[in-house]
């Protein structure tokens, strides 16, 4: 029997720790990293709710979550990729001027 | 007592593979503990009952997201992370400011959750309950969530693919 | 004894015994290949070691006991170590949710033949084959070589895409089954119709396209002529096992075969009626059959697997992966609307 505060506290510190990563890091893969971390921190606070209330549509909700993130992670990535093309860096303090 | 000691166990190794992915200089292990945190986060799951929602966040999550970021990061061979100086005062306020706020945040939760204690396999999470909620309450999100996949597939090959060069001059003249 | 302890007792056994015999059919089936492929390359397979160089397994166990463990200098080492570890685990979980025969009964306990028996166990063994994508690409990284690095992103692009068709074509006989169980979809296929075809998903639920597919996607996950080109000695020396060597390696070859065994183990239990046969005689021999008929059959895909090993050529990468996003692809997903529109009007 765990209370469901155990579950929120969980959440909210796999959320924290990816915003922490979404501000400090540099290279653009892992702030990428940060903002799954931080999604699959919410997607923990789906289920713990829905378990509490009895409500499925946490679980459902979840899936569109898992969907909605890896459609992004794809895009993302692409784009990623674009850019190191042209600009041969991965570090985003070096990607600040519009013009290469 | 058997759901808390494994709760504790997974919760404990989540937090240390997202503590890892911060501390980590190279980003193919950072890719790695957040495999690991998807990973316990599935076991996490699987106490609350939806096994459903576990077997998909590994399928989904841990082998397919996951295995598209270290594809990347092999691709693009990227190396260690370049570390900018950062400021000695924030990390002697900030370390501690957000240890406080979250111990503050921490608190709050735990007085004010009251009593309701979750129980080990509390949701009926078989894949019969949830393929009916997708299929008759959810229809429209799932329908519309399958279009977007269509249109990221569409802009990630669009986006990714090599630039076309220009064909090569022919000797002749036409 | 309280049940309990009757649940653990007989898990803990099963875990040893299943354990023992994927390892020592494992090295069986390389030998069996060997053996198989050397006939119908007309010529005698390992046949010195042993009455028909049965002890080969044994001897080539001890060569990679003893052989050097070589860890190259440019390495990244934790990596190297880990990677394949990962393949093995993950080969040798898989085998943890197939049943492979009835249940026993033992004074008055029921013991079912099956490691354990998961709600959602067929999507627990397309997870664990997920994650076994990164035993391969990991070696071809950490390994730090060209050829290591090309067979390693074309090993798993490869599985990564087959993974897609391999779910697709097993949707089908979920939609016929109506379960996850891999219990209840055998239990499914039990019964005779129009008097003596056995109402296996192959006939009955009408998934031979399915059948196909799933063959098609097998061989191409377990990296399988035809589809080997990640491993091809001519073309990328040795893939993404380049740079292992003893232990290592044969780590690598374990988790192949093993996974090559899984593969057949599912494609007996979901097409073609798992452990359904004729079961005749005495009570033990009621026990026994049931498992006899399941190994006969997964020996018979074994036997398909090397077949088509010793008799085709390779795929080129890109007729490889257009085979697999071009034309499986649309299969499953037509098969999946056909079986459903079937279900649907059957009901």
């Amino acid at each position: 029997m765990v209370p469901i505060s155990y579950y929120l506290i969980l959440s909210g510190i796999l959320f924290a720790c990816g915003v922490i990563g979404f501000l400090i890091k540099r290279n653009i893969i892992t702030i990428f990293m940060s903002i799954e971390l931080m999604l699959n921190g919410v997607n923990l606070s789906f289920v713990a709710f829905a378990a509490q209330w009895g409500h499925l549509s946490g679980q459902i909700f979840v899936f569109f979550v898992m969907v909605v993130a890896a459609a992004e992670t794809a895009v993302g990535l692409a784009i990623i990729i674009a850019v190191f093309r042209t600009r041969e860096t991965l570090n985003v303090d070096q990607v600040n001027l519009l013009k290469l | 007592m058997l759901h808390l000691v494994l709760f504790l166990v997974f919760a404990a190794i989540c937090v240390a593979g997202a503590v890892n992915l911060l501390v980590q200089k190279h980003p193919i292990s950072s890719a790695l503990s957040l495999v690991v945190v998807m990973a316990s986060l599935a076991v996490e799951y699987l106490l609350l009952g939806a096994e459903f929602v576990a077997a998909v966040q590994v399928i989904v999550y841990a082998g397919a997201v996951m295995v598209l970021f270290v594809f990347v990061i092999m691709l693009l061979n990227a190396g260690e992370e370049e570390t900018t100086k950062g400021s000695r005062v924030a990390l002697v306020l900030g370390v501690p400011g957000a240890l406080a706020g979250g111990l503050l945040v921490a608190w709050v939760l735990i007085r004010h959750s009251g009593d309701t204690a979750l129980s080990l396999g509390a949701l009926p999470g078989y894949p019969k309950t949830i393929g009916w909620l997708l299929f008759h309450e959810f229809l429209l999100p799932f329908e519309v969530t399958s279009i977007l996949v269509l249109i990221a597939i569409l802009g990630a090959v669009f986006l990714a693919a090599k630039p076309e060069t220009p064909p090569a001059p022919t000797g002749r003249k036409g | 004894m309280s049940s309990l302890q009757v649940f653990i007792l007989a898990s803990v056994i099963k875990i040893v015994l299943v354990i023992f015999i994927l390892l020592t059919a494992v090295a069986y089936t390389v030998w069996l290949e060997r053996k198989v492929v050397g006939h119908m390359q007309n010529r005698w397979g390992p046949s010195r070691v042993g009455p028909f160089g049965l002890l080969q397994p044994l001897a080539d166990g001890i060569k990679f006991l003893v052989k050097e463990d070589l860890t190259p200098p440019h390495v990244y080492k934790p990596l190297f170590i880990a990677a394949p570890m990962i393949a093995v685990i993950c080969a040798l979980t898989s085998i943890s949710v197939i049943p492979f025969g009835t249940a026993i009964v033992v004074r008055g306990y029921t013991i079912p033949l099956q490691i354990t028996d998961l709600n959602v166990g067929l999507l627990v063994i397309l997870g664990i084959t997920s994650v076994g994508v990164y035993g391969v690409a990991l070696a071809g990284w950490s390994s730090n070589s060209k050829y290591s690095l090309l067979g390693g992103l074309r090993a798993s692009a490869q599985m990564v895409s087959y993974e897609i068709c391999l779910g697709l074509s097993l949707v089908g006989v979920l939609i016929v089954s109506g379960s996850f169980s891999l219990r209840e979809i055998v239990e499914s296929q039990s019964g005779h119709f129009w008097g003596f075809i056995p109402k296996w998903n192959i006939f009955y639920g009408c998934q031979f396209v399915a059948f196909f597919i799933y063959l098609m996607a097998a061989y191409a996950e377990t990296n399988r002529i035809p589809f080997d080109l990640p491993e091809a000695e001519t073309e990328l020396v040795a893939g993404y096992h380049t740079e292992y060597s003893a232990m290592k390696f044969a780590m690598f070859f374990m988790a192949e075969y093993a996974n090559m065994i899984t593969v057949a183990c599912l494609a007996t239990l979901l097409f073609l009626g798992g452990w359904s046969g004729p079961v005749f005689g005495p009570p033990l021999l009621q026990v026994i059959l049931p498992t006899f008929w399941f190994v006969a059959k997964i020996f018979v895909f074994l036997f398909i697997y090397i077949w088509v090993r010793g008799t085709l050529p390779r795929f080129r990468y890109d007729q490889l992966m257009a085979f697999g996003w071009k034309f499986l692809f649309p299969l499953a997903i037509a098969n999946l609307v056909i079986t459903a529109l079937v279900v649907a009007y059957r009901s």
